[in-house]
């Protein structure tokens, strides 16, 4: 909850969040390197390369922590995803000279049914939705901030596009059938982990583990989760400080998910990630919305609105984070 | 002493409530938030909205989902018969 009002005037905005990147990159492969040698036991990582800055930044970690002959980049495709993440993944494989493998998603996909469920449900509402139409999930807060809705964008074979609010039969049966690209994509990390007795990198940042935003058991499973306590902002520093290709570090962030091609704001935070990390750092650190205000470039009311939202989606989450739940202890299981 | 419309419509939004998102057993008072409850989500708000769209045969605009109509039984209820009393499709949001 928010406390007592504070003031952040006593740090320029640009600065809120900088870190010593330098430092924490080393840090940070010193912790995934006890990780995979010391606590998991494992001779090398899988990571699945998206293209985007996040996993590229877990993978240039992973290769300081490792070096690059224990790091394993898995490049999953689909018939639906953006051309632009398979060439962007394979220039960081080339430039880290880590192994990369390619592996098309689109057949398991397929035969899962993940395309004809989310077609047929979206036939519901768009009866002439085919092959060649395309769409994508654009979300709406509403309740002032503490909820949202999601709406179909729906693009024709000529390029007009029309936008239904979902219902909520509709939304799940979309969201079901769409996650199952992440738990596909999460099988084959998994299936090369055995395959090179190595762990599973995660690559959510702080806005997205915080938030929710990842399939429990697809994108949200992994044995070690490197840059999970960091601000976006901050993964962008570290990129930087990695000296990750700057195609990688100029890509908006995507979500690769939906046909049309999909900012992570369309889907899911509503603001762009820059503003958001200031709203959740000024959130975390108990300072009032007025007093974010001016950092975040926003009215103090509608910093209100981002921390109901912030609050909201925390609690939405908290399901997703959750691990098994047991009716009883277990005395011989070893758990930290 | 006879029900009065709004009456009715607290009851069977209140079922609705607890029937869809309270497993059936929890008491409900007419003015407990939703959303201060924990009561709706995201989802549970595209279903309480569905609830009324589909059984009060209204249209619930996008700049109508706000707590002012949707929060508790009670506002729900007042949004529904002020919609119901509007006649043509362009009801008046109260944001």
């Amino acid at each position: 909850m928010i406390n007592t009002p504070h003031t952040l005037s006593v740090v320029a905005p640009a600065r809120l969040l900088a870190i010593d990147a330098h430092a924490e990159i080393e840090r940070i492969a010193r912790c995934v390197g006890e990780q995979v040698r010391h606590d998991l036991r494992r001779k090398a990582v899988v990571i699945g390369l998206s293209g985007g800055v996040d996993s590229s930044v877990c993978a240039a970690l992973c290769v300081n922590a490792l070096g690059p002959e224990r790091v394993i980049g898995l490049l999953m495709p689909e018939r639906e995803g953006s051309p632009d993440s398979v060439g962007l993944a394979r220039q960081l494989g080339e430039h880290l000279r880590i192994r990369t493998i390619v592996e098309d998603i689109t057949g398991p996909l397929e035969a899962a049914g993940c395309y004809r469920r989310r077609d047929t449900a979206i036939r519901t509402l768009v009866p002439e939705y085919g092959d060649a139409h395309r769409c994508m999930l654009s979300v709406t807060r509403v309740m002032d901030g503490r909820a949202s809705v999601f709406a179909l964008v729906v693009e024709s074979p000529d390029g007009t596009r029309q936008r239904h609010r979902l219902n909520a039969e509709v939304y799940l049966a979309v969201v079901a059938a769409t996650n199952f690209k992440q738990r596909v994509r999460k099988m084959f990390e998994y299936h090369y982990a055995d395959l090179h007795q190595a762990a599973v990198v995660g690559t959510p940042n702080l806005l997205e583990y915080d938030q929710g935003f990842f399939v429990k058991n697809g994108d949200g499973s992994a044995d070690l989760k490197p840059i999970a306590h960091l601000y976006k902002s901050q993964v962008y520093e570290l990129a930087e400080a990695l000296d990750v290709p700057e195609a990688i570090r100029r890509r908006s962030p995507t979500t690769d998910t939906y046909p049309l091609a999909q900012s992570q704001e369309e889907f899911f935070f509503a603001l762009p990630w820059s503003v958001l990390d200031v709203c959740l750092y000024g959130y975390n650190s108990g300072f009032d919305a007025a007093a974010v205000a001016p950092f975040a470039g926003l009215a103090p009311e509608d910093v209100a609105i981002v921390y109901r939202d912030i609050e909201a989606k925390r609690a939405a989450a908290r399901y997703l984070h959750e691990p098994p739940l047991l009716a009883g202890p277990i005395r011989s299981a070893s758990h930290r | 002493m006879a029900d009065t419309p709004n009456d009715r419509l607290r009851q069977q939004i209140r079922r609705f409530v607890i029937d869809s998102f309270l497993f059936g057993q929890d008491e409900l008072t007419d003015d407990e938030s939703f959303m201060d409850g924990g009561i709706l989500d995201s989802t549970g708000v595209l279903q309480l909205v569905g609830f009324v769209e589909g059984t009060f045969a209204i249209s619930v605009a996008d700049d109508e989902l706000v707590p002012a109509n949707l929060d508790s039984v009670a506002s729900v209820a007042l949004f529904v018969q002020r919609k119901l009393s509007v006649p043509s499709s362009s009801a008046a949001s109260v944001c």
